[in-house]
């Protein structure tokens, strides 16, 4: 019927650029990247006329001129007279810091109540379902303003703890004192300190490190060091004669002389936090409004992720958990080595976006007065100095370097439990 | 052509595009409401109260403005804007004047292209103290823990004050007067620190306002003031005028309740030229010649806007002070009107 | 021999259980205390419980209605109870609740806003009810946005006619090109027409149309938009806004033309790697440096503008899974009829994968929802920030709780019934493609 003839020879026309499958992909992509670089040069275009005008011009030199305002909780040296940059450098570490807290805390709580709605205690279940769906549909920046206002007015004011009729008093044998302005510790002191190293001199970015901290992790790894080697010994011994060696005594005394002989040397004592004149003086502390976002972050996100856990345990079959008792496991180990690296499998990347979401919640600080970069660079730097455009783009890189990276972490080891499944 | 293009594009969500190239004073009376920028919420300053009208002393520099260019003190658009936000939005034009409580500073007028028009309060940071403390001076307060508000110069003068006194510190930011209240009154500060007017206002609402001190020292100057954008002069000839009315209306005897009389004419020249019966005050600003009678109706003078808003017999107690007319000792001195 | 064993050759009447096991005794045995571990766990509960409302119920009810201040809220307490702590003063809400759900809207025209509520239940019902509204409904759903914008800025009804007219233009010129010049030409051609429409033709016709035939109700401007019906309404234009922003983003993140795909890519990443209160700062203080000089539109525009970004990303990510949840077979079923990629997405995929990904979108609402409150920080007056510029007012100065419990409690009444509705809808329309 038909034969079989040679196609025509194709000549290019210019509509094949629209009907030809083969061209049509690339026509649509130069359309697109012709679109998109058109939007682009036009925002950019209209910064710098705007910017022009408003005789403004972008620079970043206002980042190395004085910031001249303090900040309350910081774990690196800050004065007033250092730079934005620094102020800024200030605020992306208490970024982290209540990001990491409030990811370790979450995670806790959120599978205490997952695993609690689970319960077969009808009132625990209750009260949990309760919790999770209070925290859930209520706006997190309510949730954090309400924490703060709960520490300040349920907390006593330092000035409780004064005289003779003291309505609060210290915990813990007068070591820990919590009050409505913060939590304040004992802190290790060393009355033979070996001193602090600065690194990278009067630089905005200079840091301390402490030799003290140093020549400790140092000995703990030396010591854990000696005891891996004593217990590759004791197998060697086991493998060799089938009798392995007493070792704990051994373990023991390689773990903690050389850590006693070493404070002893240093003189390590602990400053007791004091109540002198207006405030706590001595010890290391938290301030209420770390507490208190904290708190609210944590909560808000261990509701999302008791849910997660929840759904994660229903959804491995009740046939996993027979057939593991079949072959003998107890409850325990079932739950370690058949239930939880499945579940984990479809916990882990809900769990990986409300880490991020955690994290990007913490710019809410300012509501509660915690200097984070929020605060720093994008709060008062921004406003002493009126550098919006530079401020807000730095913020958003930052937050956005954060975010990748967590997600870029969480991915690999999501990647690395996956395999388990094989 | 791009504005059309833009009024075509977005009439989806039914905006106004305004355009900011003409002059402000044309693009206020072609509008027909003056856009006027103000705190989110102080006590005394600007407020809405429970219809949704603003009320309170700034919020009165904008109506004497919207009365003497529109001549209807209820054609203004309060626009509500953070310590964050107040001088962009005055930047970009999307309010014509902004009163809110804003310190008068070099680098605000020169770096950041600001004018600033007159001063309608003059205020200073303090310290409030519970009585209990026994302190008496700011200088006795090394190791306090200070509440302050963000986003303002307060901060500054704050780090400033301690570190040319050598003496320590702790600072609590927060963003509103109320939470600040909150943290003091829960004894979570020492100390609190703010424009004393603030101070003031503050401590009147307290349960008890007596077991708490204002202490002496007044650590900075605070002139606070209306701006408008640099460069515009037209407008902010107009407005440094409707504040200067005030005040010269109080210093010649000008009130709410006398100024339909003394508007039909007396024998003072400068009465009668500020009320635009005599010469052509009014034409000059590109006004009518009532402009400053009708600003001075809107809630009276100087004194009677400051009586009524933060004055001695509201809850805020404000005595006059520095805000007092030149003429019994304070700072307020407006230039002739001529 | 055989007669030893004993076989019951009636049956026995049925015994009472327990007393133990049953009713209220038994329930309680079985669910409560069901063992030593337990016991003390409901033990500790119910005292948390007791301990919770001995705090709360007190304060909720020995309170004040009436008072016009807080001043004489204490004065009140102070005569009636003698303390001043503890007792709820909710003259607050009773004075201000119309502000906190409306902000300054206009109060004569309040029925705007509620009858444009009431209007987006009746265009979503085909999707909420969809048992028992017939789908009819929906070319009412395809009008709603316009209606909505009219009702709540009001204005002449020309301006949201015209910005309606370019679908209309759009879509005319796909019906009629699409035979003359093939599908993607007359795509390219109705997109290009709406725009000129949009930005040429449609401000003269709807001010000539206004001349002629003036139908116009009160307008409002957006800046007398605040309070709980602020979050509403930008929560439901970002969400309406960002749907079809979000199917286009999820196609462009799944398909295989390389540069569409970075670009889509590096959109949904960006947006989603920052959190929002960094976008709200772009709104209030950059947005108007990247548009054209002069070019000045209010901020709750500027914010709409902003998180409808923001929710276009995540929208893309919610559509995504749901293309992802749907079986290879349907894709190979539409190429097998021969439908070519618009054709299948059109009406093979997008429908089923947009159901699928019904209750993501609604916990997507839920989620903007309860972020509306983030505009409080940048100088709008939502109920947070209402709550603050009521606590500026003299007579309230001083007054916490009663503002927050009350604005907590009105997201939660909205955010638990929309989680409770998108529950049922997420069992209602399992088809059986998992």
């Amino acid at each position: 019927m038909t034969t079989l003839t040679d196609p025509p020879k194709e000549t290019f026309r210019l509509s094949m650029l629209l009907y030809d499958t083969r061209y049509r992909s690339a026509t649509i992509q130069v359309i697109a990247m012709f679109a998109f670089m058109l939007l682009a040069a036009w925002l950019i275009n209209n910064t710098i006329i705007n910017l022009n005008n408003l005789g403004k011009e972008v620079t970043f030199g206002f980042l190395g001129e004085t910031a001249g305002y303090d900040i309350n909780q910081r774990l690196l040296d800050y004065n007033s007279q250092d730079s934005h940059i620094r102020a800024a450098l200030m605020g992306l570490l208490n970024t982290l810091v209540v990001a990491v807290l409030g990811c370790i805390t979450a995670t806790i709580i959120g599978v205490f109540v997952g695993v609690m709605r689970l319960s077969s205690n009808w009132l625990i279940a209750r009260i949990m379902t309760v919790y999770v769906e209070t925290f859930r549909n209520v706006p997190v920046l309510l949730w954090i303003v309400l924490a703060m206002a709960i520490l300040i007015e349920s907390l006593p004011a330092p000035r409780a703890f004064r005289g003779e009729d003291a309505t609060a008093s210290m915990n813990l044998f007068d070591s820990v004192a919590i009050t409505n302005r913060g939590v304040y510790i004992p802190e290790p002191l060393f009355s033979r300190s070996l001193g602090d190293i600065h690194l990278l001199g009067e630089h905005a970015l200079r840091f301390d490190v402490s030799m003290d901290l140093m020549a400790i992790l140092i000995v703990l790894a030396l010591s854990i060091f000696g005891m891996r080697k004593v217990s590759a010994k004791a197998n060697a011994t086991q493998a060799a004669t089938g009798d392995r060696p007493k070792t704990w005594h051994i373990q023991l005394g390689l773990l903690f002389v050389p850590m006693i002989v070493l404070l002893v040397a240093l003189g390590f004592h602990l400053g007791y936090p004091e109540l002198k004149g207006f405030n706590f003086k001595g010890g290391t502390y938290m301030r209420n409004s770390l507490i208190a976002l904290w708190l609210a972050l944590s909560l808000y996100t261990a509701a999302f992720i008791a849910e997660i856990v929840r759904a994660g345990i229903l959804a491995i079959s009740q046939g996993q958990t027979e057939a593991a008792s079949a072959l003998g496991l107890r409850p325990g180990r079932t739950m370690r080595l058949v239930i939880l690296p499945q579940a984990l499998r479809v916990i882990i990347p809900p769990m990986i976006s409300n880490y991020l979401n955690l994290t990007k919640n913490s710019s809410l600080a300012i509501a509660v007065g915690y200097m984070d970069i929020t605060g720093t660079l994008g709060g008062i730097t921004m406003n002493q100095t009126g550098r919006e455009l530079e401020c807000v783009l730095m913020l958003m890189l930052v937050y956005l370097a954060i975010s990748l990276s967590i997600s870029g972490v969480m991915n690999w080891y999501n990647n690395s439990v996956k395999l388990v499944e094989r | 052509m791009k504005k059309s293009v833009f009024m075509g594009a977005l009439t989806l969500a039914g905006l106004a595009a305004g355009a900011a190239a003409a002059g402000t004073l044309d693009d206020v009376k072609a509008r027909g409401k003056l856009n006027c920028g103000v705190t989110t919420g102080l006590v005394g300053f600007a407020a809405p109260n429970a219809n949704g009208e603003w009320e309170g002393f700034d919020v009165a520099v904008c109506r004497a403005v919207a009365a003497a260019v529109l001549g209807d003190s209820t054609a203004v658009e309060f626009v509500p804007t953070t310590g964050k936000t107040r001088f962009t939005a005055l930047a970009s034009g999307e309010i014509d004047m902004l009163a809110r409580n804003t310190t008068w500073t070099f680098s605000r007028d020169v770096d950041l292209k600001f004018e600033f028009t007159g001063v309608n309060y003059y205020d200073g940071q303090g310290f409030m103290v519970p009585k209990e403390l026994g302190v008496s001076s700011a200088k006795e307060l090394d190791g306090a823990t200070v509440c302050i508000q963000t986003g303002t110069t307060t901060e500054l003068n704050l780090a400033d004050f301690f570190r040319a006194n050598n003496i320590s510190y702790e600072p609590v930011p927060i963003e509103t007067n109320a939470e600040a209240q909150q943290q003091y009154l829960a004894g979570a500060c020492d100390v609190y620190t703010t424009d004393a007017s603030g101070l003031a206002a503050t401590r009147a609402t307290f349960d008890d306002p007596a077991a708490h001190v204002l202490l002496p020292e007044i650590i900075s100057k605070e002139p606070l003031g209306p701006l408008v954008r640099h460069g515009d002069h037209e407008w902010g000839d107009v407005v440094r005028w409707s504040l200067n009315a005030l005040i010269a209306a109080e210093e010649l005897g000008i009130t709410s309740a006398n100024i339909g009389e003394m508007a039909a004419g007396t024998n003072n020249p400068e009465i009668n030229r500020l009320l635009g019966t005599e010469g052509t005050l009014g034409e000059m600003l590109g006004l009518d010649a009532g402009w400053a009678k009708n600003a001075i109706m809107v809630g009276g003078n100087y004194g009677e806007v400051f009586a009524k808003n933060i004055g001695e017999d509201t809850p805020i107690g404000l005595a006059r002070g520095l805000n007092a007319q030149w003429t019994n000792g304070g700072l307020l001195y407006a230039p002739p009107f001529r | 021999m055989s007669d030893i064993s004993f076989v019951r050759k009636e049956m026995l009447p049925e015994k009472a259980p327990p007393a133990s096991e049953v009713g209220a005794i038994g329930w309680a045995r079985h669910n409560l205390f069901s063992g030593w571990v337990n016991s003390i766990l409901t033990l500790v509960s119910l005292y948390a419980i007791y301990y919770v409302l001995a705090g709360v119920l007190p304060w909720i009810l020995q309170s004040s209605w009436s008072a016009q201040s807080l001043k004489e809220c204490r004065e009140v307490f102070e005569a009636a109870y003698g303390t001043t702590h503890g007792h709820a003063c909710w003259g607050v809400i009773n004075e201000r609740w119309l502000q906190l759900l409306f902000g300054f809207y206009p109060p004569e025209l309040y029925w705007r806003p509620i009858l444009a509520l009431l209007l987006l239940l009746v265009a979503l019902s085909p999707v909420l009810f969809a048992d028992h509204v017939s789908y009819k409904v929906l070319r009412f759903t395809a009008i709603y946005p316009f209606l909505m914008v009219w009702l709540m800025w009001g204005g002449p009804i020309w301006g949201p006619i015209s910005a309606a007219m370019g679908f209309v233009v759009g879509f005319a010129i796909l019906k009629f090109g699409t035979g003359r010049m093939g599908e993607l030409a007359a795509m390219i051609a109705a997109v290009a027409g709406a725009v000129v429409w949009w930005l040429l033709l449609s401000g003269t016709f709807s001010s000539v149309m206004s001349s002629i035939l003036p139908i116009a109700i009160q307008s409002v401007e957006s800046r007398q938009f605040g309070g709980f019906m602020l979050a509403l309404l930008l929560g439901v234009v970002a969400i309406g806004v960002s749907l079809p922003i979000g199917i286009v983003l999820a196609l462009g993140r799944q398909s295989d033309l390389l540069i569409v795909k970075s670009l889509c890519i590096g959109f949904i990443e960006f947006i989603r790697g920052v959190p929002l209160i960094t976008l709200l700062f772009v709104a209030s203080l950059l947005l108007n440096i990247f548009l054209p000089p002069g070019t000045n539109f209010d901020i709750i525009l500027r914010v709409m503008i902003m998180m409808t970004l923001f929710s276009a990303a995540y929208m893309a990510e919610v559509i995504r899974g749901g293309l992802a949840a749907l079986p290879r077979g349907q894709y190979e079923g539409a190429d097998s009829l021969g439908l070519d990629y618009w054709q299948a997405q059109r009406l093979i995929i997008m429908p089923q994968a947009l159901k699928i990904s019904i209750p993501g979108i609604v916990s997507t609402f839920i989620g903007i929802f309860k972020d509306t409150t983030l505009v409080s920080i940048i100088g709008l007056l939502d109920v947070i920030g209402l709550a603050s510029a009521i606590r500026a007012d003299t007579a309230w100065n001083g007054i916490y709780w009663e503002l927050f419990a009350f604005i907590a409690f009105l997201f939660f009444v909205v955010c638990f019934s929309m989680s409770r509705y998108s529950m049922y809808l997420e069992r209602k329309l399992q088809t059986g493609h998992r």
